[in-house]
């Protein structure tokens, strides 16, 4: 990755976190803890690692997006509208009546959504699925699925999991979003998935270990990721809750909460700097 | 009388999965340890390529359903009906319902004909569950012939489809040659204007008995197989009701949320007359042989006979 790449991706991740805020402060609902600590991640998967074509959303090679974590639709909107598959401003429609943006991703109302999630624990049977039938067809593209790591409390991802490795899924790669907070407050405290690693690995993944907000990192990850055969292959990504926002860090009440008007001002005022700082790197 | 050839429709389910993936490329079966008992282990011969075992996960295996169909294959999948419809409800609402995926829901082991098993395996309550998934079809069938016209008929189907066959053998009473399926369409087994036997799965042919022992009683009965019960064969109920003025439903499953509601449901609406309702009472089952079972719930002949001469005056 050149200094340029990079620099291109940090600005366009200030701007995803930017309609992050937009969106939910203008839907006065919505997740932006989680959407913040991703937004990285879905930067770097639609503008370097994803065969997506915003002109051809359907397109059928296309790689696949599953959100397992949907509930963090706004971040994944929101790098949508940046990679061109939907105007900006339709993220102030979030949530709205109407709006092709509901609170949860929603097959076939909003163009780039792979399949409807909201419902934890489901997205990655589904992304499972889809991975299975590429290689039952033929089809060369791979499916990537965001997972939260509160998420995985669930039992079904591990039943997906048995099932990406019998089925030797290495077109699968499950990444797992491991801000370490959930609803009710330190996913250790609530009822702790640790080791996230080992389990992983003794369900038969590969895995990487990254800081999900290293670009370098990402790449190097999903680099083995491709390279990896006969396995399904899990990216851990260490990130943090909120992350952009200096009042939202960090702090799980932020994981379902809007921005009111002062919060939304103080969060684009901060937004905006670190843009700005980036753009003159 | 000359011996009725008898077959359990989800052997039926089997043949037809076998006929449609000689047809259809894009006919994949997934199974959750039960493909012997389903009946999906006839496809699997076949065609093992085509066939995945998801192992006793059934929520994970509704999903993986749901995903295989965004790429444009047509998925069945399968287990009995308390574990195809009652503990993966969520999945099928969530992944296949909501996003209105081309997955098709082949349970078997429906009802209190399970038998010996006993209650944890004795679904009564899919029918309720399915119905309320907003565009998911519905259905039952009653013999093997029917069985197999409603498999492939929900392959032509685009959308989510649940289908729900039986574990015994019941008696075939169609014809192959002549008969046609069509989702969403009654049947009428026989005419009748004091009273119309609404009926579906294996008590369709109880209902069948029933109206020719009405019939020497003096009670000339309609009964008409609703192998669909959603969406409902609206027309045909209500000329049934308005030729009768009189309903019966009939059917192996709780009386709380399935063909007997739903026909209640229209008739309040758009045309009140009386009726009985045929089922399982808001109770479980117990073990004990199929054809015991059934004459102790009283999904039977006998039964139907006994509570349409009650509600004739007869």
């Amino acid at each position: 990755m050149t200094a340029n790449e990079k620099k291109q991706l940090m600005i366009t991740a200030c701007k995803v976190r930017m309609g992050v805020i937009e969106g939910t402060h203008a839907a006065k609902a919505g997740h932006p803890g989680g959407s913040l600590s991703a937004a990285d991640l879905f930067t770097y998967l639609y503008f370097k690692e994803l065969n997506v074509d915003p002109q051809n959303p359907n397109m059928e090679t296309r790689d696949r997006f599953v959100l397992s974590k949907g509930h963090t639709a706004p971040g994944l909107y929101s790098v949508l509208a940046q990679r061109g598959f939907f105007p900006e401003s339709d993220l102030l429609t979030l949530r709205h009546i109407g709006s092709h943006l509901q609170g949860h991703p929603t097959l076939g109302k909003t163009p780039g959504i792979d399949m409807s999630t909201g419902s934890l624990g489901q997205g990655i049977s589904a992304a499972a699925g889809m991975a299975l039938a590429a290689k039952h067809t033929g089809n060369p593209c791979r499916v990537y699925t965001l997972l939260g790591d509160g998420e995985i409390q669930e039992g079904q991802p591990w039943e997906a999991m048995m099932f990406a490795h019998h089925y030797k899924l290495d077109n699968l790669c499950i990444i797992i979003d491991n801000n370490g907070l959930q609803i009710d407050g330190n996913i250790a405290d609530v009822m702790s998935p640790y080791p996230i690693v080992d389990k992983l690995q003794a369900f038969g993944f590969e895995v990487a270990q990254i800081d999900g907000h290293s670009f370098e990192e990402m790449e190097a990850a999903f680099a083995k990721a491709r390279e990896t055969k006969g396995v399904p292959f899990a990216i851990v990504m260490k990130t943090v809750k909120g992350k952009g926002v200096s009042y939202m860090e960090n702090n799980a009440d932020w994981h379902g909460k809007a921005p009111n008007d002062a919060e939304y001002e103080q969060a684009m005022a901060e937004l905006k700097a670190q843009l700005a700082e980036v753009e003159a790197m | 009388m000359a011996e009725v050839k008898k077959i359990a429709t989800r052997d039926g389910y089997g043949a037809a999965l076998k006929e449609l993936g000689e047809l259809h490329d894009d006919v994949i079966v997934f199974d959750a340890d039960l493909a012997g008992s389903t009946k999906t282990g006839v496809f699997r011969k076949a065609f093992p390529n085509r066939h995945f075992n998801c192992g006793i996960a059934e929520a994970n295996m509704m999903a993986v359903a749901a995903g295989a169909a965004t790429m444009g294959l047509v998925p069945f999948a399968s287990s009995f009906a308390m574990f195809a419809a009652g503990r993966p409800y969520e999945q099928i609402r969530n992944s296949i319902g909501y996003p209105h995926l081309n997955v098709k829901i082949g349970a078997t082991h429906g009802g209190i004909s399970v038998g010996e098993d006993g209650a944890s395996h004795q679904c009564c309550e899919d029918f309720a569950l399915m119905r309320s998934i907003p565009g998911m079809v519905v259905m039952s069938p009653a013999d093997d012939v029917e069985a197999r016209a409603m498999v492939k008929a929900a392959y032509e189907h685009q959308g989510p489809v649940y289908m729900r066959f039986g574990r015994s053998a019941v008696p075939v009473f169609h014809d192959e040659a002549t008969y046609t399926f069509q989702i969403g369409k009654g049947e009428v087994m026989q005419e009748g204007t004091d009273v119309a036997i609404i009926a579906n799965g294996l008590l369709v042919a109880e209902a069948v008995e029933a109206g020719k022992v009405l019939k020497e009683a003096g009670i000339s009965a309609r009964i008409i197989n609703m192998a669909t019960i959603k969406p409902l064969d609206e027309e045909l109920i209500l000329k049934a009701a308005q030729d009768c003025g009189k309903i019966i439903t009939c059917e192996e499953h709780s009386i709380i949320g399935g063909l007997g509601e739903a026909v209640c449901s229209l008739l309040s609406e758009k045309y009140p007359v009386p009726v009985r309702r045929i089922g399982v009472e808001d109770q479980f089952g117990f073990s004990g042989p199929a054809a015991a079972l059934l004459k102790e719930f009283g999904l039977c002949a006998e039964h139907i006979v006994e509570v349409t001469k009650e509600f004739c005056h007869r």
